[in-house]
Protein backbone atom coordinates (compact mmCIF):
# COMPACT_ATOMS: atom_id res chain seq x y z
CA UNK A 1 0.00 0.00 0.00
CA UNK A 2 1.48 3.40 -0.94
CA UNK A 3 2.31 5.84 1.84
CA UNK A 4 0.92 8.78 -0.13
CA UNK A 5 -1.34 8.73 -3.17
CA UNK A 6 -1.88 11.95 -5.10
CA UNK A 7 -4.59 12.04 -7.75
CA UNK A 8 -5.22 14.76 -10.33
CA UNK A 9 -3.94 17.41 -7.98
CA UNK A 10 -4.50 20.98 -9.09
CA UNK A 11 -3.65 24.27 -7.46
CA UNK A 12 -4.25 27.88 -8.46
CA UNK A 13 -3.69 30.73 -6.05
CA UNK A 14 -6.54 32.87 -7.39
CA UNK A 15 -9.45 32.15 -9.70
CA UNK A 16 -7.96 33.88 -12.77
CA UNK A 17 -4.30 33.02 -12.16
CA UNK A 18 -2.43 30.36 -14.13
CA UNK A 19 -2.62 26.98 -12.40
CA UNK A 20 0.60 26.18 -10.53
CA UNK A 21 -0.26 22.49 -10.69
CA UNK A 22 -2.78 20.67 -12.84
CA UNK A 23 -3.79 17.02 -12.93
CA UNK A 24 -0.70 15.91 -11.03
CA UNK A 25 -0.82 12.25 -10.01
CA UNK A 26 1.86 10.17 -8.31
CA UNK A 27 2.38 7.83 -5.44
CA UNK A 28 5.01 7.54 -2.74
CA UNK A 29 5.53 3.86 -2.06
CA UNK A 30 5.94 2.36 1.37
CA UNK A 31 9.48 2.99 2.69
CA UNK A 32 10.41 4.87 -0.47
CA UNK A 33 12.38 8.12 -0.52
CA UNK A 34 11.16 10.30 -3.33
CA UNK A 35 12.83 13.37 -4.80
CA UNK A 36 10.85 16.05 -6.60
CA UNK A 37 13.15 17.69 -9.11
CA UNK A 38 12.31 20.64 -11.30
CA UNK A 39 13.22 24.17 -12.31
CA UNK A 40 12.44 27.13 -10.07
CA UNK A 41 8.76 28.02 -10.09
CA UNK A 42 7.52 24.63 -11.30
CA UNK A 43 5.43 24.07 -8.18
CA UNK A 44 7.65 21.65 -6.23
CA UNK A 45 7.23 23.55 -2.98
CA UNK A 46 3.49 23.81 -3.58
CA UNK A 47 3.26 20.02 -3.91
CA UNK A 48 5.05 19.63 -0.60
CA UNK A 49 2.90 22.26 1.13
CA UNK A 50 -0.23 20.54 -0.19
CA UNK A 51 1.01 17.19 1.14
CA UNK A 52 1.58 18.76 4.58
CA UNK A 53 -1.79 20.54 4.57
CA UNK A 54 -0.24 24.02 4.57
CA UNK A 55 -2.24 24.72 1.38
CA UNK A 56 -5.57 23.37 0.23
CA UNK A 57 -5.81 21.83 -3.27
CA UNK A 58 -8.00 23.53 -5.88
CA UNK A 59 -8.82 20.13 -7.33
CA UNK A 60 -7.85 16.48 -6.96
CA UNK A 61 -7.07 14.57 -3.82
CA UNK A 62 -4.22 13.52 -1.55
CA UNK A 63 -4.52 10.29 0.35
CA UNK A 64 -2.04 9.55 3.13
CA UNK A 65 -2.01 6.06 4.66
CA UNK A 66 -3.96 6.34 7.95
CA UNK A 67 -1.05 5.03 10.01
CA UNK A 68 1.14 7.83 8.63
CA UNK A 69 -1.28 10.75 8.58
CA UNK A 70 -0.25 12.03 12.01
CA UNK A 71 3.36 10.95 11.54
CA UNK A 72 4.42 13.54 9.00
CA UNK A 73 6.98 16.21 9.59
CA UNK A 74 8.16 19.19 7.55
CA UNK A 75 11.48 20.95 7.05
CA UNK A 76 11.31 24.39 5.45
CA UNK A 77 13.77 25.80 2.95
CA UNK A 78 15.29 27.94 5.72
CA UNK A 79 15.80 26.65 9.29
CA UNK A 80 12.99 28.81 10.71
CA UNK A 81 14.20 28.59 14.27
CA UNK A 82 12.46 30.67 16.92
CA UNK A 83 15.10 33.35 17.66
CA UNK A 84 14.42 33.70 21.40
CA UNK A 85 14.51 29.95 22.10
CA UNK A 86 17.71 28.01 22.65
CA UNK A 87 18.73 25.16 20.39
CA UNK A 88 17.20 22.61 22.83
CA UNK A 89 14.01 24.67 23.29
CA UNK A 90 13.59 24.91 19.53
CA UNK A 91 13.78 21.15 19.23
CA UNK A 92 11.24 20.72 22.03
CA UNK A 93 8.80 23.24 20.51
CA UNK A 94 6.61 20.70 18.62
CA UNK A 95 6.19 18.62 21.77
CA UNK A 96 5.41 21.68 23.87
CA UNK A 97 2.68 22.70 21.44
CA UNK A 98 1.20 19.22 21.32
CA UNK A 99 1.34 18.80 25.11
CA UNK A 100 3.96 16.03 25.10
CA UNK A 101 6.82 17.88 26.69
CA UNK A 102 7.96 15.65 29.54
CA UNK A 103 11.27 14.31 30.82
CA UNK A 104 11.38 11.47 28.28
CA UNK A 105 10.83 14.00 25.49
CA UNK A 106 13.74 16.02 26.84
CA UNK A 107 15.93 12.91 26.90
CA UNK A 108 14.91 12.17 23.32
CA UNK A 109 15.76 15.73 22.26
CA UNK A 110 19.16 15.49 23.97
CA UNK A 111 19.79 12.18 22.25
CA UNK A 112 18.81 13.56 18.85
CA UNK A 113 20.96 16.66 19.29
CA UNK A 114 23.87 14.43 20.26
CA UNK A 115 23.34 12.30 17.15
CA UNK A 116 23.38 15.50 15.09
CA UNK A 117 26.57 16.70 16.76
CA UNK A 118 24.96 19.60 18.57
CA UNK A 119 25.43 18.49 22.18
CA UNK A 120 27.81 21.38 22.84
CA UNK A 121 25.30 23.93 21.61
CA UNK A 122 22.18 23.05 23.59
CA UNK A 123 21.90 26.45 25.23
CA UNK A 124 22.97 28.49 22.21
CA UNK A 125 20.48 30.75 20.47
CA UNK A 126 19.98 30.44 16.69
CA UNK A 127 21.96 33.59 15.91
CA UNK A 128 24.95 32.00 17.63
CA UNK A 129 24.90 28.97 15.30
CA UNK A 130 26.24 28.56 11.76
CA UNK A 131 23.85 27.92 8.85
CA UNK A 132 24.62 24.20 8.85
CA UNK A 133 24.07 23.93 12.61
CA UNK A 134 20.77 25.81 12.33
CA UNK A 135 19.62 23.37 9.65
CA UNK A 136 20.60 20.43 11.88
CA UNK A 137 18.48 21.94 14.67
CA UNK A 138 15.60 22.23 12.19
CA UNK A 139 16.12 18.55 11.27
CA UNK A 140 16.13 17.57 14.95
CA UNK A 141 12.91 19.55 15.46
CA UNK A 142 11.33 17.65 12.56
CA UNK A 143 12.51 14.32 14.00
CA UNK A 144 11.51 14.89 17.64
CA UNK A 145 7.89 13.99 16.88
CA UNK A 146 9.11 10.55 15.69
CA UNK A 147 7.71 10.96 12.18
CA UNK A 148 7.46 8.18 9.59
CA UNK A 149 7.65 10.62 6.66
CA UNK A 150 9.59 13.88 6.49
CA UNK A 151 8.83 16.42 3.79
CA UNK A 152 11.92 18.50 3.04
CA UNK A 153 11.73 21.65 0.94
CA UNK A 154 15.20 22.35 -0.52
CA UNK A 155 16.62 22.38 3.00
CA UNK A 156 20.27 22.44 1.99
CA UNK A 157 20.01 24.94 -0.88
CA UNK A 158 21.50 27.83 1.09
CA UNK A 159 24.43 25.86 2.53
CA UNK A 160 27.98 25.80 1.20
CA UNK A 161 28.96 22.70 -0.78
CA UNK A 162 30.87 20.87 1.98
CA UNK A 163 28.12 21.44 4.54
CA UNK A 164 25.52 20.41 1.96
CA UNK A 165 27.31 17.11 1.35
CA UNK A 166 27.58 16.48 5.10
CA UNK A 167 23.88 17.21 5.55
CA UNK A 168 22.98 14.85 2.67
CA UNK A 169 24.92 12.04 4.35
CA UNK A 170 23.36 12.88 7.68
CA UNK A 171 19.90 12.60 6.14
CA UNK A 172 20.72 9.19 4.64
CA UNK A 173 22.11 8.06 7.98
CA UNK A 174 19.01 9.23 9.88
CA UNK A 175 16.80 7.51 7.33
CA UNK A 176 18.50 4.19 8.10
CA UNK A 177 18.78 4.68 11.83
CA UNK A 178 15.32 6.08 12.54
CA UNK A 179 13.47 4.22 9.77
CA UNK A 180 11.94 7.33 8.22
CA UNK A 181 11.14 7.93 4.60
CA UNK A 182 11.18 11.33 2.98
CA UNK A 183 9.91 13.40 0.10
CA UNK A 184 12.73 15.75 -0.84
CA UNK A 185 12.29 18.79 -3.05
CA UNK A 186 15.34 20.10 -4.85
CA UNK A 187 16.45 21.80 -8.04
CA UNK A 188 19.89 20.18 -7.85
CA UNK A 189 20.11 17.16 -10.15
CA UNK A 190 23.03 15.53 -8.35
CA UNK A 191 21.32 15.99 -4.97
CA UNK A 192 18.15 14.36 -6.28
CA UNK A 193 20.09 11.44 -7.79
CA UNK A 194 22.07 11.01 -4.57
CA UNK A 195 19.13 11.16 -2.16
CA UNK A 196 16.21 9.74 -4.11
CA UNK A 197 15.10 6.12 -4.51
CA UNK A 198 12.95 7.58 -7.25
CA UNK A 199 12.85 10.96 -8.95
CA UNK A 200 9.82 12.83 -10.24
CA UNK A 201 10.84 15.46 -12.75
CA UNK A 202 8.33 18.32 -12.82
CA UNK A 203 8.07 20.82 -15.69
CA UNK A 204 7.06 24.44 -15.44
CA UNK A 205 3.38 23.62 -15.92
CA UNK A 206 3.43 21.35 -12.88
CA UNK A 207 3.31 18.15 -14.96
CA UNK A 208 5.42 15.07 -14.39
CA UNK A 209 7.95 14.94 -17.18
CA UNK A 210 9.78 11.86 -16.02
CA UNK A 211 9.31 9.29 -13.27
CA UNK A 212 11.86 6.57 -12.70
CA UNK A 213 13.79 4.74 -10.01
CA UNK A 214 17.42 5.39 -9.24
CA UNK A 215 19.58 2.28 -9.38
CA UNK A 216 21.96 3.01 -6.48
CA UNK A 217 21.65 1.18 -3.18
CA UNK A 218 24.86 1.96 -1.29
CA UNK A 219 25.32 5.70 -1.04
CA UNK A 220 28.24 7.77 0.15
CA UNK A 221 29.98 10.85 -1.22
CA UNK A 222 32.45 8.76 -3.24
CA UNK A 223 29.47 7.48 -5.25
CA UNK A 224 29.32 10.95 -6.80
CA UNK A 225 32.73 10.32 -8.39
CA UNK A 226 31.67 7.11 -10.13
CA UNK A 227 30.90 7.04 -13.88
CA UNK A 228 27.53 5.35 -13.18
CA UNK A 229 26.41 8.21 -10.95
CA UNK A 230 27.61 10.82 -13.42
CA UNK A 231 25.86 9.02 -16.26
CA UNK A 232 22.53 9.28 -14.42
CA UNK A 233 23.17 12.94 -13.62
CA UNK A 234 24.01 13.58 -17.31
CA UNK A 235 20.82 11.82 -18.35
CA UNK A 236 18.78 14.06 -16.08
CA UNK A 237 20.67 17.15 -17.23
CA UNK A 238 19.65 16.28 -20.81
CA UNK A 239 16.04 15.68 -19.77
CA UNK A 240 16.12 18.97 -17.91
CA UNK A 241 17.44 20.99 -20.86
CA UNK A 242 15.05 19.25 -23.34
CA UNK A 243 12.20 20.11 -21.02
CA UNK A 244 13.32 23.74 -20.82
CA UNK A 245 13.69 23.93 -24.66
CA UNK A 246 10.15 22.58 -25.03
CA UNK A 247 8.88 25.12 -22.57
CA UNK A 248 10.56 27.99 -24.46
CA UNK A 249 9.04 26.72 -27.77
CA UNK A 250 5.59 26.34 -26.21
CA UNK A 251 5.88 29.79 -24.68
CA UNK A 252 6.94 31.32 -28.02
CA UNK A 253 4.10 29.66 -29.98
CA UNK A 254 1.56 30.77 -27.38
CA UNK A 255 2.90 34.31 -27.61
CA UNK A 256 2.56 34.25 -31.44
CA UNK A 257 -1.06 33.15 -31.15
CA UNK B 1 39.98 45.71 31.56
CA UNK B 2 42.15 48.65 30.47
CA UNK B 3 40.81 48.42 26.93
CA UNK B 4 37.21 48.39 28.29
CA UNK B 5 37.95 51.57 30.26
CA UNK B 6 39.55 53.09 27.17
CA UNK B 7 36.48 52.26 25.03
CA UNK B 8 34.18 53.63 27.73
CA UNK B 9 36.21 56.83 27.96
CA UNK B 10 36.31 57.23 24.19
CA UNK B 11 32.53 56.84 24.14
CA UNK B 12 31.53 58.98 27.12
CA UNK B 13 34.36 61.46 27.61
CA UNK B 14 33.46 63.84 24.73
CA UNK B 15 29.96 64.37 26.19
CA UNK B 16 31.35 65.04 29.70
CA UNK B 17 33.94 67.47 28.34
CA UNK B 18 31.26 69.26 26.33
CA UNK B 19 29.03 69.49 29.43
CA UNK B 20 31.88 70.90 31.54
CA UNK B 21 32.63 73.44 28.81
CA UNK B 22 28.98 74.44 28.52
CA UNK B 23 28.59 74.88 32.28
CA UNK B 24 31.81 76.91 32.47
CA UNK B 25 30.68 79.25 29.68
CA UNK B 26 27.25 79.54 31.27
CA UNK B 27 28.78 80.35 34.68
CA UNK B 28 31.13 82.88 33.10
CA UNK B 29 28.35 84.64 31.13
CA UNK B 30 26.21 85.02 34.28
CA UNK B 31 29.19 86.17 36.38
CA UNK B 32 30.03 88.83 33.79
CA UNK B 33 26.38 89.97 34.18
CA UNK B 34 25.82 89.82 30.45
CA UNK B 35 22.38 88.38 31.21
CA UNK B 36 20.20 89.67 34.05
CA UNK B 37 20.17 87.30 37.05
CA UNK B 38 16.34 87.23 37.08
CA UNK B 39 16.51 85.74 33.55
CA UNK B 40 19.30 83.21 33.96
CA UNK B 41 20.74 81.74 37.16
CA UNK B 42 24.30 80.46 37.16
CA UNK B 43 24.97 76.71 37.49
CA UNK B 44 26.61 77.29 40.90
CA UNK B 45 23.62 79.28 42.10
CA UNK B 46 21.27 76.51 40.94
CA UNK B 47 23.43 73.99 42.81
CA UNK B 48 23.36 76.07 46.01
CA UNK B 49 19.59 76.58 45.80
CA UNK B 50 19.07 72.86 45.28
CA UNK B 51 21.14 72.10 48.40
CA UNK B 52 19.44 74.81 50.42
CA UNK B 53 15.90 73.74 49.56
CA UNK B 54 16.71 70.04 49.23
CA UNK B 55 13.97 68.89 51.68
CA UNK B 56 11.21 70.62 49.69
CA UNK B 57 12.64 69.66 46.31
CA UNK B 58 13.08 66.03 47.34
CA UNK B 59 9.49 65.84 48.69
CA UNK B 60 8.20 67.34 45.43
CA UNK B 61 10.33 64.93 43.39
CA UNK B 62 9.01 61.94 45.34
CA UNK B 63 5.42 63.08 44.86
CA UNK B 64 5.96 63.49 41.09
CA UNK B 65 7.77 60.15 40.89
CA UNK B 66 4.82 58.42 42.62
CA UNK B 67 2.37 59.88 40.11
CA UNK B 68 4.61 58.94 37.17
CA UNK B 69 5.07 55.35 38.33
CA UNK B 70 1.35 54.98 38.99
CA UNK B 71 0.42 56.47 35.60
CA UNK B 72 3.02 54.45 33.72
CA UNK B 73 2.10 51.25 35.57
CA UNK B 74 -1.58 51.68 34.69
CA UNK B 75 -0.65 52.48 31.08
CA UNK B 76 1.42 49.32 30.91
CA UNK B 77 -1.34 47.13 32.36
CA UNK B 78 -4.20 48.68 30.39
CA UNK B 79 -2.17 49.32 27.22
CA UNK B 80 -0.90 45.74 26.87
CA UNK B 81 -4.27 44.23 27.82
CA UNK B 82 -6.14 46.48 25.36
CA UNK B 83 -3.63 45.69 22.61
CA UNK B 84 -4.14 41.96 23.20
CA UNK B 85 -7.89 42.48 23.14
CA UNK B 86 -7.77 44.57 19.94
CA UNK B 87 -5.47 42.02 18.34
CA UNK B 88 -7.69 39.07 19.25
CA UNK B 89 -10.99 40.81 18.41
CA UNK B 90 -10.46 42.79 15.18
CA UNK B 91 -13.94 44.32 15.33
CA UNK B 92 -13.08 45.81 18.74
CA UNK B 93 -9.94 47.29 17.19
CA UNK B 94 -11.88 48.78 14.30
CA UNK B 95 -14.52 50.19 16.67
CA UNK B 96 -12.30 51.63 19.38
CA UNK B 97 -8.86 52.34 17.88
CA UNK B 98 -9.95 55.45 15.88
CA UNK B 99 -11.16 57.04 19.13
CA UNK B 100 -7.90 56.15 20.86
CA UNK B 101 -6.04 57.94 18.04
CA UNK B 102 -8.41 60.92 18.30
CA UNK B 103 -7.97 61.01 22.09
CA UNK B 104 -4.22 61.00 21.60
CA UNK B 105 -4.39 64.14 19.45
CA UNK B 106 -6.09 66.22 22.19
CA UNK B 107 -3.37 68.14 24.09
CA UNK B 108 -3.10 67.09 27.74
CA UNK B 109 -3.00 70.77 28.79
CA UNK B 110 -6.51 71.13 27.34
CA UNK B 111 -7.85 68.12 29.22
CA UNK B 112 -6.11 68.89 32.52
CA UNK B 113 -8.79 71.35 33.77
CA UNK B 114 -11.43 68.68 33.12
CA UNK B 115 -9.40 66.21 35.15
CA UNK B 116 -9.32 68.66 38.06
CA UNK B 117 -13.12 68.91 37.88
CA UNK B 118 -13.43 65.11 37.88
CA UNK B 119 -10.67 64.08 40.29
CA UNK B 120 -10.08 67.21 42.36
CA UNK B 121 -6.80 68.95 43.20
CA UNK B 122 -3.65 66.96 43.96
CA UNK B 123 -2.28 63.57 43.07
CA UNK B 124 -5.37 61.83 41.59
CA UNK B 125 -5.48 64.36 38.73
CA UNK B 126 -1.70 64.19 38.27
CA UNK B 127 -1.81 60.39 38.10
CA UNK B 128 -4.68 60.52 35.61
CA UNK B 129 -2.75 63.03 33.49
CA UNK B 130 0.41 60.86 33.50
CA UNK B 131 -1.72 57.83 32.62
CA UNK B 132 -3.56 59.50 29.72
CA UNK B 133 -0.44 60.71 27.92
CA UNK B 134 1.50 57.49 28.42
CA UNK B 135 -1.21 55.02 27.43
CA UNK B 136 -1.19 55.34 23.65
CA UNK B 137 2.48 54.59 22.81
CA UNK B 138 2.35 51.35 24.81
CA UNK B 139 -0.97 50.34 23.27
CA UNK B 140 0.04 51.23 19.70
CA UNK B 141 3.50 49.66 19.96
CA UNK B 142 2.22 46.44 21.52
CA UNK B 143 -0.46 46.16 18.86
CA UNK B 144 2.10 46.73 16.10
CA UNK B 145 4.40 44.13 17.68
CA UNK B 146 1.60 41.56 17.81
CA UNK B 147 0.61 42.27 14.22
CA UNK B 148 4.18 42.13 12.94
CA UNK B 149 4.81 38.57 14.09
CA UNK B 150 6.99 36.85 11.48
CA UNK B 151 4.57 35.04 9.10
CA UNK B 152 7.18 32.31 8.60
CA UNK B 153 7.17 31.55 12.32
CA UNK B 154 3.36 31.61 12.32
CA UNK B 155 3.45 29.00 9.58
CA UNK B 156 5.93 26.93 11.57
CA UNK B 157 3.60 26.99 14.58
CA UNK B 158 0.65 26.05 12.34
CA UNK B 159 2.38 22.72 11.64
CA UNK B 160 1.79 21.74 15.26
CA UNK B 161 -1.81 23.00 15.47
CA UNK B 162 -1.37 25.25 18.51
CA UNK B 163 -4.26 26.57 20.61
CA UNK B 164 -4.96 30.33 20.32
CA UNK B 165 -3.43 30.77 23.80
CA UNK B 166 -0.25 28.93 22.81
CA UNK B 167 0.00 31.10 19.72
CA UNK B 168 -0.35 34.28 21.79
CA UNK B 169 1.91 33.33 24.69
CA UNK B 170 4.58 31.32 22.87
CA UNK B 171 4.79 33.31 19.66
CA UNK B 172 2.99 36.62 19.45
CA UNK B 173 3.82 38.14 22.85
CA UNK B 174 7.53 37.14 22.69
CA UNK B 175 7.65 38.61 19.16
CA UNK B 176 6.14 41.84 20.46
CA UNK B 177 8.56 42.26 23.39
CA UNK B 178 10.99 44.64 21.60
CA UNK B 179 8.00 46.79 20.55
CA UNK B 180 6.51 46.75 24.07
CA UNK B 181 9.83 47.85 25.59
CA UNK B 182 10.19 50.66 23.05
CA UNK B 183 6.59 51.70 23.83
CA UNK B 184 7.33 51.76 27.57
CA UNK B 185 10.43 53.92 27.02
CA UNK B 186 8.48 56.43 24.90
CA UNK B 187 5.67 56.40 27.46
CA UNK B 188 8.09 56.93 30.36
CA UNK B 189 9.20 60.28 28.90
CA UNK B 190 5.60 61.25 28.20
CA UNK B 191 4.46 60.23 31.71
CA UNK B 192 6.94 62.76 33.15
CA UNK B 193 5.49 65.46 30.87
CA UNK B 194 1.92 64.41 31.80
CA UNK B 195 2.66 64.50 35.53
CA UNK B 196 4.35 67.93 35.40
CA UNK B 197 1.50 69.39 33.29
CA UNK B 198 -1.02 67.83 35.69
CA UNK B 199 0.82 69.38 38.64
CA UNK B 200 0.79 72.84 36.99
CA UNK B 201 -3.01 72.68 37.06
CA UNK B 202 -3.78 70.42 40.04
CA UNK B 203 -0.86 71.34 42.32
CA UNK B 204 1.74 69.31 44.18
CA UNK B 205 5.06 67.85 43.09
CA UNK B 206 7.74 69.36 40.88
CA UNK B 207 5.20 70.99 38.52
CA UNK B 208 3.77 73.03 41.37
CA UNK B 209 7.26 73.84 42.65
CA UNK B 210 8.34 75.12 39.22
CA UNK B 211 5.11 77.12 38.87
CA UNK B 212 5.49 78.68 42.34
CA UNK B 213 9.15 79.52 41.62
CA UNK B 214 8.08 81.16 38.37
CA UNK B 215 5.57 83.43 40.15
CA UNK B 216 8.34 84.43 42.60
CA UNK B 217 10.80 84.97 39.72
CA UNK B 218 13.14 82.38 41.31
CA UNK B 219 14.84 81.27 38.09
CA UNK B 220 17.36 79.22 40.10
CA UNK B 221 14.53 77.19 41.66
CA UNK B 222 12.82 76.78 38.26
CA UNK B 223 16.07 75.31 36.94
CA UNK B 224 16.31 73.04 40.00
CA UNK B 225 12.81 71.69 39.32
CA UNK B 226 13.55 71.24 35.61
CA UNK B 227 16.77 69.36 36.36
CA UNK B 228 15.03 67.10 38.87
CA UNK B 229 12.26 66.24 36.37
CA UNK B 230 14.83 65.47 33.66
CA UNK B 231 16.71 63.36 36.20
CA UNK B 232 13.48 61.50 36.95
CA UNK B 233 12.94 60.75 33.24
CA UNK B 234 16.53 59.54 32.84
CA UNK B 235 16.30 57.38 35.98
CA UNK B 236 13.03 55.92 34.75
CA UNK B 237 14.41 54.97 31.30
CA UNK B 238 17.56 53.48 32.90
CA UNK B 239 15.41 51.46 35.32
CA UNK B 240 13.30 50.18 32.42
CA UNK B 241 16.48 49.14 30.58
CA UNK B 242 17.75 47.38 33.70
CA UNK B 243 14.45 45.55 34.32
CA UNK B 244 14.26 44.50 30.65
CA UNK B 245 17.84 43.24 30.88
CA UNK B 246 17.16 41.29 34.09
CA UNK B 247 13.85 39.88 32.86
CA UNK B 248 15.14 38.66 29.53
CA UNK B 249 18.63 37.75 30.81
CA UNK B 250 20.52 37.02 27.63
CA UNK B 251 17.41 36.04 25.61
CA UNK B 252 17.81 37.59 22.18
CA UNK B 253 14.41 39.34 22.23
CA UNK B 254 16.17 42.67 22.04
CA UNK B 255 18.96 41.57 19.72
CA UNK B 256 18.54 42.16 16.03
CA UNK B 257 18.32 38.81 14.27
Amino acid sequence: MPSIEVQKLGKSFSSNARAVLSELSFIVDDDECLCLLGPSGCGKTTVLRLLMGLEQPSSGSIHVAPALASKMSYVFQEPRLVPWRTCLENVLLPLELTGQNNSSARDRALDLLQQLGLNNHLQNFPDELSGGMQMRVALARALITQPRIILLDEPFAALDERTRFRMQDLLLELKERLHVQYVFVTHSISEAVYLGDRILLLDNAGHINDDRSIPFIERNQSLKLTPAFNAVVQEYSKLFSDMEDNMIETGASQAQR
Amino acid sequence: MISTIRIWLADKLPAWIFLALLLSIWQWIVQQQWVASYLLASPLQIFHTTLELWTDIWAATLSTAQSIIWGLGMSLAIGVTSALLFFSIPIARRAIMPFCIFFQTVPIIAIAPLLVIWFGYGQPTVKASAFIVSLFPILANTLTGLQETDPHLKELFRLYKPSPWQLIFKLQIPSAIPYIITGIKISAGLAVVGAIVGEFIAGGGLGSLIDAARTQQRVDLVFSGVLMSSGLALLLVSTINLIAHLLFRGRPYLRKQ
